[in-house]
This record gives structure tokens, sequence and C-alpha cells, in this order.
């Protein structure tokens, strides 16, 4: 017996019931679609996790100073001004993984700008610190060594602060006093975008290095710097580069024994493999809520296939009389529940894709439907017909000819 | 002429929990290639349950049973289908055709489960559809025709895959005398064309366009008359 009859066969048999088919697909239909929706939303929200995570710049160790203890009060980490230019010269000319440095030094405050005002992040850091960051120039000019050497009161903007201040016009060449202090506004920075902390990296004011030092934070030497961002040569350099900074911090701030570190570095592939973590956990959740609603949906087919068997024992004894073997019939059935289930899959499939479709449109939240989720989900919605389909099948075949003809 | 069923000392128990019934007790008759056999005899005579031994949908539980010069009894589930498929063609009293579905296709069943392509079922249901004089109701459903139409149907697809025999229990039962006329001389005209035809009925006046009688008595046969 041909395969093409076999399903022409049980697709009529479909039809007759058609409410129930679909009623009994419900199960299969629900569950295949919330799948490929949290997965179409889930892999949207990892893309915008790495998204952000990608907007730091590749390669990146970053270096924040320790807790100091002072007066017995100890002061979280970054509270203590321990690290300076110099380290970051040290470790740029003595690390022999590391391909750029910078040291940066952090603030917030007042920028006024005619009648506007705006309060935000200033950073003071040099030119490495865009190269390293991968941060480009949408208007203007960036910092330069002879700004940050000259301690020169220049500024970028980020595009948060520009907009603030300036609306849509171009800041370029206007004076802006930070903290009361008047800078010249040399350029405007582009779109960076959320971190992956959450928080608008455009909202910030980049001062050269030096002048920030000099004039916009409060330190016991001139030449503290706050945090530095390093870049190591390669991804797989990331670790060595590690360890190579604090080995040479160590040293160079004298910590031995079991004296604490006043530093410590963090490398992104750290913040990734929690972003991994995270993502792993979600798909793992993702699994059990797909293995319950497709075990639910398996069993619906599973009671109504065993209804439909029952019904159509008459048939199946004809049938079995005119010649259908054993498993003619039962691939008749299989091929049912296995149509059943993955024409319901074929549903939930557009269905998923459509609810992520319209909660990407309403939040502004990308949705990745992949190829691969959806094959996933057909695959396993025809594996569920196969698994809750064959014992009704089963039950099928093995009816006496004779028995199944005299039912009524 | 050739021998197409032999049955030799065929006895047939039925078990229900402790208690034992014989329906058939030792039953031996030979059908030739081209007669049309009716059988008769009391309701629970044994009439169906030698039926259905002939038509391979039950065994004996002892005795030989040679169909087409096979011998049955050897044979699996497998090889009985096989052999209810191409060798055999069934007609049943309530006609058992499937509903919901067009004439030919009840026509073309035992060609689909032979193997055959549709082009090729489809030429050969016409033609048996034809050959019972049902051309033009092709694509009626079982519940758009009448009883007798329903019944030359059946007899469409017990024909259609060139069975040795034919095998009806009480084919005319639930149907009324005009219409029963028309089938029985349908199936006179068929065994004329060389068909060989088995019928149970209980109506002598069906049995006697047969040309031979054989007569069932508690599981045993009482008379076998030409
Ligand atoms: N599966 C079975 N289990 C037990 N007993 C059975 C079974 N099938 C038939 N019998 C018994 O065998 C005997 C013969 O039954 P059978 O159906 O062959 O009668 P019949 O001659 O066809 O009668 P009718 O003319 O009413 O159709 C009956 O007494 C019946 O009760
Ligand atoms: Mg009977």
């Amino acid at each position: 017996m041909d395969f093409l009859q076999t399903v022409k066969i049980a697709l009529r048999a479909l039809r007759t019931n058609k409410m129930r088919s679909f009623l009994t697909m419900l199960g299969i239909i629900i569950g295949i679609a919330s799948v490929i929706a949290m997965m179409a939303v889930g892999s949207g929200a990892s893309y915008v996790i790495s998204q952000q995570i990608a907007s730091i710049g590749s390669n990146i160790i970053l270096v924040i100073p320790g807790s100091t203890t002072s007066g017995g009060l100890r002061t979280g980490s970054g509270g203590a001004q321990t690290l300076t230019s110099d380290d970051v010269k040290a470790i740029m000319s003595e690390c022999p993984s590391v391909e750029l440095a910078a040291g940066t030094v952090r603030s917030s405050g007042q920028v006024v700008y005619g009648n506007m005002n705006w309060s935000t992040v200033i950073m003071g850091g040099g030119p490495e610190l865009f190269e390293i960051r991968e941060w480009g120039i949408a208007n203007g000019r960036g910092i330069t060594q002879q700004d940050v050497d000259g301690a020169i009161k220049v500024c970028l903007l980020g595009q948060t602060v520009a907009d603030n201040l300036f609306g849509s016009a171009d800041p370029v060449g206007n004076i802006v006093r930070i903290k009361k202090i008047p800078f010249t506004v040399i350029g405007v920075l582009e779109r960076k975008g959320q971190s992956p902390q959450g928080t608008d990296q455009d909202d910030t004011i980049f001062v050269p290095l030096r002048t920030a030092q000099r004039n916009l934070v409060r330190s016991q030497r001139t030449n503290n710097v706050g945090a530095l961002i390093v870049k190591a040569k390669s991804e797989d350099l990331l670790t060595k580069a590690e360890e190579e900074i604090n080995s040479l911090l160590n040293q160079r701030h004298r910590i031995t024994g079991g004296k604490e570190p006043d530093f410590s570095t963090r490398n992104l592939s750290e913040i990734l493999a929690v972003a991994e973590q995270s993502s792993k956990a979600m798909s793992l959740l993702l699994g059990a809520v797909a293995s319950i609603s497709l075990i639910v949906g398996g069993i619906g087919i599973m009671n109504i296939m065993l209804v439909s068997v029952t019904e159509r024992t008459r048939e199946i004894g004809i049938r079995m009389a005119i010649g259908a073997k054993k498993n003619d019939i039962l691939l008749q059935f299989m091929t049912e529940a296995v149509l059943l289930t993955m024409l319901g899959g074929l549903i939930g499939i557009a269905l998923g894709a459509g609810g992520a479709m319209v909660v990407s449109r309403m939040l502004e939240w990308p949705t990745l439907i992949s190829f691969q989720s959806i094959s996933i989900a057909f695959v396993f919605s025809g594996a569920v017909g196969i698994f809750f389909g064959f014992y009704p099948a089963r039950k099928a075949a093995g009816l006496n000819p004779i028995d199944a003809l005299r039912y009524e | 002429m050739s021998e197409v069923i032999a049955l030799t000392d065929i006895r047939r128990v039925f078990t229900m929990g402790d208690q034992q019934f014989e329906a058939l007790k030792g039953v031996s008759y030979s059908v030739n290639a081209g007669e049309f056999v009716a059988i008769m005899g009391a309701s629970g005579s044994g009439k169906s349950t030698c039926m259905n031994i002939l038509g391979c949908l039950d065994l004996p539980t002892s005795g030989q049973y040679l169909l087409d010069g096979l011998d049955v009894g050897a044979m699996n589930t497998n090889q009985l289908a096989d052999i209810r498929n191409k060798k055999l063609g069934f007609v049943f009293q309530g006609f058992n055709l499937l509903a919901r579905t067009p004439a030919v296709e009840n026509v073309e069943l035992p060609l689909v489960y032979a193997g055959l392509h549709s082009k090729e079922r489809r030429e050969k249901a016409l033609a048996a559809m034809q050959q019972v004089g049902l051309a033009g109701k092709e694509n009626n459903h079982p519940s758009q025709l009448s009883g007798g139409q329903q019944q030359r149907v059946a007899i469409a697809r017990a024909l259609v895959n060139n069975p040795a025999v034919i095998l009806a229990d009480e084919p005319t039962g639930n149907l009324d005398s005009t219409t029963t006329a028309e089938i029985m001389s349908l199936f006179s005209t068929l065994n004329k064309q060389g068909i060989t035809i088995i019928m149970v009925t209980h109506e002598h006046d069906v049995a006697a366009y047969a040309g031979r009688q054989i007569t069932f008595r508690d599981g045993n046969i009482i008379g076998d008359t030409k």
C-alpha cells in the first residue's frame, strides 16, 4: 500500500470530524506556539544582551580600585583611589598581552548651556579610551593626546547630553559649563545605547583625563585615576593579560602574603559567562514548559485516537477482510496521529511566530525566529504523534477481523 | 474442473471460559472452479462459522483447508491477509462499505492493499462497476445509494481483484424481493462468466439460483444436491 494513499485516508478521517480534530490539536497548538514565541523573545533578549556587551568593546578587562579601610569604615569596591596614571603606563609597557590601556576618572554634576542644564556623568579619558571602546565621533573631533597633556578645557558630548542641551542645533564650538567651569565642545560621540547594566551610555560627557584630574575630581594626588580599561591583544590572551596585570599591580602596590589587594580585575568573558548561564536557565525553563504542554497535548491525542479506533472498529474489520495487513492498519492510525500533531505543530508555529511579532512590535524588542527552533518544534510535534499514536494504532492493528466486522 | 476449495474434516471448537462449543463437527466438501454453491441450514447450524474459515478470517481447530491448492492452515496472519486480498472476494449481509467514501473508492480498496497504482486501480474499479451495472454512480457515497446499489458496490469490490472465489454470507438478507431478484440474477450472470460463488442463504428461492445446495445442521452437512 503506498504512503500517499495512507495519508489520503488519514486526511479524510480527520476531515470527517473537523471540530474534534481541531480541539484535539489545540493542546499541541498551544504548546508549540508558546515554545516558538518564547524562544523568539528569548533569543531576541540574548541578542540584545550580546549587543550591549559588544558595545563596551571587545577583549576588555576592567581594573577597578579595591575597597579601602579608613578609620574602621570600609568603603565599597571602587571607593579607594589606589590606581594612578603611572599604573596605566606600566601596564602598557610591561604587560605583553595588553594592546591598550586607558585610565579614566568619573564624576557627576551639572552641565549648563545658556539657560539649559543637564545632570550627567562626567568622564575623564584620553584618545585610547575611545579606541578601546570602539566609540567613534559623529560630529566634530575627538580628544587628542595634546588635549590631555595640556589639560585643555574641551569636552565631547554623548548623544543624550547633546540632545538635552542643544536639541537639534550643532553643539560643536559652543561653550558649556561643567561644574561652573567653561569648556569648549569639540565634538559629539556616536550613539552607543544601553549598557548591559541598563544605563544609558550616551548620557555622558567626556573631558581630557588630566583636565578632569585637575579640575573636576577631588583627590589626594592629581595623577589618580578611578578605573582602568584595558584591551587584550586577542580573546585567547584575555586571561593571560588579566594575570599579567594582577601580578604587575601586586608588585607595584606591594601586595604580598595575606595582604588584600587594593584593586580588582574583571574581564568581559566573565560577564558573558553570566549572560550565557542565564540564557541556559531560560532555555531549560522553556524546555520544561514545552515538554509539559506537549505531554498534555499528546495524552489528548492518544485519548481521541482510542475513541476513534473504537468508533471505526467495523471499518478496520472491513479493511482487514479485504486484505489489509496488521502493519497497514498500524501505519494508517499512526499516520493519522502524526498528521494531527504535525498539523497542530504547523498551526502552533504560525501562531507562535505571529505572537512573537506582536510582542516585538509592542515592546520594541527584537525577536528572532530561527529556522532551528521551527524545525525542532516541527520534529517534536511529529515525535509526539508517533509516541502517543502508537498505543491506539497497535490496538487497532491487533483487532480480530471477525469480531471487528461484527462490531455494532 | 479444478478444485478451488477442498475442506477435509473441518472442526471448529469455541471456548468460552470453561465451556466448549463445537460449531463445526467435521465438515468435508470441495468446490470446483465455476460452481455456484448455496449453503442452507437453520440458524446456528454453523454456516457463518464455515464461511469465516473459507474466507481465511478464522482458522479451524482441526482439519485441512486447501484454497486453490494452498494449505491455509500453515499460513501466518500476513499471508492470510494476502490470500483474502488476492484469492477471495467478500459480500456481506450488511454491505459493509466505508461510509463517507465514494463508491469507486470503495471498489478500489482491495487494489489499494494489493499495491496497485492509482491509475490502474481506477481503471479496474470502473470496469468492475460497469460489470455490476453501476456506471454513473462512481462518486456517490454509500448513503446516496439504495440498498441494492450498495450491494452491487460490494459485489464490484469483491470482483475487482479477480478472486478465485466470491463468498457471500446472506447477501440478500437486507433486501426486498425485487432487489433480491436483481442481485441474484447478477450473481447468475457473473457465475456464467466463470466466477466461483459460495453463498449462504435462508431462502429456498434464492438458493435455487445456485447449481448446488449444501445443507448444514448442528455443525454437520446433511445434504449436498446438484
Ligand atoms: N465467536 C464465537 N464464540 C462462541 N460461539 C460461537 C462464536 N461464533 C459462533 N458461535 C456459535 O456457533 C454456532 C454457529 O454459529 P454461526 O454463526 O455459524 O451460525 P449460522 O449458521 O451462521 O446462523 P445464522 O443463520 O443465524 O447466521 C452458534 O451456536 C453460535 O452461538
Ligand atoms: Mg450466519
